[in-house]
């Protein structure tokens, strides 16, 4: 197999080495767990955090005379997905057999999907800031696959043992075509497949809870020359950790390379307390799988009108929203990048920004509430404030009801004791002072009281803010900063 | 009383509903039988007496409220591949040592549903590998068949040997069986028993402990022809828990068995006619054609061409599937386990004592050809085989051929023991050579006894028919019983 570089090499990414530059070329397999009720095979349940092998059927335990029968939501997701992606569906697809030994493996093989995967061809496109611009990495493909238990080997000084819980459960690898070549663009693609798979609500993408975790193809070569010999870094289970790990080895192997040694092809774990990679087996010792079609199962087929009809179903999308948010609010690539992170933040946004201004809109919900919550370590579907309210806090802002200053405060209270902005501002006196004959009272009594400062304002203009500054908070904040902002200049004669 | 253990299926189901004798009453009749028989031709590796007697007591209570169903009192004997709730289960196998499963087979439940009654589990070759049920783990099986003038003992065939002598030798109204090479209908033929291998897809494989995925097919094996069919209109059905089982209508196969040939076009198959095979079995098959003829059939000559490469074909994907099917059994989960200094020195002395060795040799044979650079030479090449075979069968069916009448086996059943066969594999796996070509097409094939070699053991024709025609099987089947007149029954020595 002949693999395409469709990559222009991006300096800003060069690895300086004592012999040169060097380049990053990774790609990345992608074992997503699938959102259902129950096991790609079996009836089973699916949920995390049962009691040891509590989610466990005759057929997960490998009993004999036990046969699969496929999951159809497995099936479906796996669909969705791959649209998701952008990918190729094949309406025709063939389950295989890998054969191997390990006790949590309680078949002796694992159903997977080796020469004819559900899906296809695809892509995912990442936002690498306004220098690199968007990047495309291709999917190579997406296919179905049993999970494997757990071995546990800590709890006994002798024995092992085997919690078949996750036996069965539904996986979707998605395998990325070495397209990516640097660790951040690594870091944005897990992030971005994440955000796609949780739109679609195919995958909930819980790093932390194994449902989202990583095989990472690392290599280096000369910056756009021949594809160097890769290592595959197996089960990497956080973002960051993604990063970490393709950092240090494309440092081990360039150290390797440049003493003149020759990197061996061979699969690798990531030791989040070191930070580094050690070797786990080389090609030489590599399984011999032994993949043939599962003659328990027929091929998987369905028609084009499934897949249609799954189509027409589909959320909006990360890339979509962005761009739609971007035109309907007027707001900056970056603040919709930031929204559409997540699906819950989007709509939240969406519901505040509704026929108001989009912009001070998202300058609400990305500074002062995302802000607020990330500080508190809570998140938008938990959030204190609601939409609606937040809605009407910019409500009175826009109304000239209360300053931006008085927003602040306004938000503080609704915040820490809930309640009806609009409420608040008026039981509490916060409303804005836009009686000119008021503020001019204020004006006076202020300029009056400092004869120094108004004489020199005159040559110095930009002390102005030091009278706006004395009236706001003789007025407790109250007044309109814009009226007293007029009286002032006409009183100083500016 | 008269002897209940004679009658055939069909006469005791009648005299029961007759209320001629009670459930109890034939089953300890058959319970006695097996008493007196067992320790001699060791066709039962587990007699369920008390299991039998309440099942029987139950019946007698259906039957006296006139309630019962199609097979209510029936006493039927189980092949040891069919899993039975709460029962030895064990395939033949020492790797199964122990092993009794907590559900049922899709087939048996469907036989316990209709009112049968269980007697116990049936001897047979290790995981259904073997065509003289010499690989048991139990140990041979002996046919009640003696050559006249000798007290040698001959093996009753297999794998399904357990099954076969145990119906011959009045153990059992009928009993299941499987084939997935010829194992229903090469035992029958060394029996003088009927034996039916029904369409791949007609009997649900759930609970069937797997050897070959792909070719495996549980049947029933009687005394009658008309048995056969009774207990196969049991027996069949859909099942959605075997992705394999085919949802298609099932007949009452008994009605077609009167139903003559009549108009039938017979296809003889110049292919099976082999150098070196006896004259007894060429002038066998000429006295089918006659009978066929006689009773309104036109034969033809046809020509399968592809035939001579089923057997060797056969050999790599059976095997293969084998290879995997077997890979559960590894001391970790259930039955057998020896215990090792590692989990890989587990496995190996585990699997080293559960195995026979032939099973020890298919496993072998199946991995080698799955492996990489073998595959696509040995099981890619074999599939194509298959589908040549197929077609083979297809376009003789679309040239207007209702059925096919082959020689069931090469020859009368052989001694136990015999040296040859022992030292050459090859030798023993000929016996199956007329009818793997059935299981690797998938379709219904149909062995009834037909006459006797010159030492008086008999021998049967095979009638191949349409995929889900087996009726045009029961009533050609039954045309070749009633023209033979000859009585099957053993002359009792045990």
């Amino acid at each position: 197999m002949t693999i395409l570089d469709t990559r222009t090499p991006i300096p800003d990414y060069f690895i300086a080495g004592a012999t040169g530059d060097w380049e990053m070329v990774i790609g990345l397999e992608v074992h997503a767990q699938v959102t259902s009720r129950s096991k790609l095979f079996s009836a089973s349940s699916t949920q995390f955090g049962e009691p040891p092998n509590a989610n466990v059927s005759f057929i997960d335990a490998a009993m004999p005379g036990m046969l699969p029968v496929i999951n159809e939501e497995c099936v479906h997701q796996a669909i969705r997905t791959g649209l998701g992606l952008k990918a190729k569906i094949n309406t025709r697809s063939l389950f295989d057999r890998k054969n191997y030994f390990y006790p949590d493996l309680p078949q002796g093989y694992q159903i997977s999907q080796f020469k004819d995967p559900i899906v296809g061809e695809g892509e995912v496109h990442l936002d690498m800031g306004e220098k690199i611009g968007i990047v495309t990495v291709g999917i190579e493909r997406l296919h179905l696959e049993q999970d494997a238990g757990k071995s546990i080997h800590d709890l006994d000084p002798s024995m092992s043992f085997v919690d078949l819980n996750r036996s069965g459960v539904a996986l979707m690898e998605i395998v990325s075509k070495p397209d990516i070549r640097s660790s951040a663009e690594a870091r944005a693609y897990i992030t971005k497949l994440r955000t796609i798979l949780r739109y679609l609500g195919t995958c909930d993408g819980n790093m932390e809870q194994g449902s989202l975790r990583a095989d990472i193809n690392v290599s280096v070569r000369r910056p756009g020359g021949e594809f160097g010999t890769r290592c595959e870094i197996k089960n990497v289970n956080s973002v960051r950790f993604a990063g970490q790990a393709i950092e240090y080895e494309a440092r081990r192997q360039i150290d390797i390379l440049e003493d003149g040694g020759e990197v061996i092809q061979q699969t690798r774990l990531f030791d989040p307390k070191s930070g580094e990679t050690r070797a786990m087996r080389s090609k030489e010792e590599a399984h011999d799988y032994r993949y043939f079609p599962d003659p328990d199962l027929l091929p998987l087929e369905f028609d084009q009108a499934l897949v249609d009809r799954l189509a027409a179903d589909l959320p909006e999308l990360p890339d979509e929203k962005q761009a739609r948010l971007i035109r309907d609010y007027g707001i900056t690539t970056y603040d919709a990048s930031v929204l559409v992170a997540d699906r819950a933040s989007a709509d939240f946004y969406e519901s505040v920004a509704k026929g108001r201004d989009g912009k001070l809109a998202a300058n609400w919900v990305i500074n002062d509430l995302f802000g607020r919550l990330a500080k508190e370590g809570l998140d938008v579907t938990n959030s204190p404030v609601s939409a609606e309210q937040l809605g009407r806090i910019i409500d009175l802002i826009v109304g000239g009801d209360i300053s931006g200053k008085i927003a602040k405060e306004l938000f503080e209270i609704v915040w820490s004791e809930g309640g009806d902005p609009a409420e608040i501002v008026e039981s509490r006196g916060m409303k804005q002072v836009s009686d000119t004959g008021a503020i001019e009272k204020i004006v006076d009594e202020i300029i009056a009281a400092n004869p120094e400062q108004a004489a020199k304002v005159k040559d110095k203009p930009s002390m102005i803010g030091w009278f706006v500054g004395q009236v706001m908070k003789a007025s407790q904040g109250k007044a309109n900063p814009k009226a007293v902002n007029e009286i002032l200049r006409a009183k100083l004669g500016l | 009383m008269k002897d209940l253990t004679k009658l055939s299926l069909a006469e005791t189901r009648n005299g029961l509903r007759a209320g001629d004798f009670s459930a109890v009453d034939v089953t300890s009749a058959y319970l006695d039988a097996i008493g007196a028989a067992n320790e001699r031709l060791n066709a039962y590796v587990a007699v369920a007496e008390e299991q039998a007697l309440d099942m029987a007591r139950a019946s007698d209570d259906r039957l006296a409220k006139g309630e019962g169903g199609a097979l209510e009192g029936v006493p039927l004997g189980i092949k040891d591949l069919f899993a039975t709730r709460g029962l030895h289960t064990q395939a033949g196998s020492h790797i199964l040592d122990g092993f009794k499963p907590e559900y049922e087979s899709f087939v048996t439940a469907n036989l316990w549903a209709d009112g049968a009654v269980l007697l116990g589990k049936l001897n047979m070759d290790e995981f259904a590998m073997g065509s003289s049920n010499e690989t048991s783990h139990y140990g041979p099986v002996i046919n009640p068949w003696r050559a006249e003038g000798s007290d040698d003992d001959l093996v009753p065939g297999g794998s399904s040997g357990g099954s076969a002598a145990a119906v011959s030798a009045w153990l059992c109204a009928g009993a299941t069986a499987t084939d997935t090479g010829g194992s229903i209908r090469q035992p029958a033929a060394f029996t003088g028993t009927v034996g039916i291998k029904p369409t791949y897809g007609r009997c649900s494989r759930w609970g069937v402990v797997a050897f070959a995925s792909s070719l495996d097919q549980a049947g029933p094996i009687t005394r009658t022809v008309e048995d056969s069919a009774i207990l196969l209109t049991s027996m069949a059905g859909f099942d959605p828990m075997d992705s394999t089982s085919m949802d298609v209508d099932v007949p009452d196969f008994a009605a077609a068995v009167e139903r003559g040939v009549k108009g039938l076009t017979i296809g003889i198959p110049r292919e099976y006619r082999l150098e070196g095979m006896p004259g007894e079995i060429e002038k066998l098959w000429q006295q089918g054609i006659e009978w066929l003829k006689a009773e309104g059939a036109t034969v033809r000559d046809i020509s399968l061409p592809h035939t001579k490469y089923a057997l060797p074909a056969y050999y790599i994907v059976a095997p293969a599937e084998a290879s995997s099917n077997l890979a559960r059994y590894d001391g970790v989960k259930y039955g057998l386990r020896v215990a090792g200094d590692s989990i890989e020195d587990m496995y190996e002395l585990t699997r080293a004592a559960g195995f026979g060795r032939e099973v020890q040799r298919r496993v072998m044979i199946g991995t080698y050809v799955l492996s990489a650079g073998y595959y696509d030479a040995y099981y890619v090449r074999a599939q194509k085989v298959r589908t040549l075979i197929k077609q083979d069968f297809e376009k003789v069916f679309a040239e207007g051929v209702d059925a096919i009448l082959t020689p069931a086996t090469p020859s009368a059943a052989f001694r136990v023991g015999d040296a040859s066969m022992a030292a050459d594999p090859v030798k023993m796996y000929l016996n199956d050579i007329f009818t793997v070509t059935v299981n690797m097409a998938g379709l219904p094939g149909i062995s009834v006894p037909a006459g006797k070699d010159g030492a008086g053991l008999p021998l049967g024709l095979q009638l191949i028919g349409k995929p889900f025609d087996e009726e045009t099987l029961f009533a050609a089947g039954r045309v070749i019983e009633r023209s033979s007149g000859q009585d099957f029954s053993p002359k009792r020595w045990w």
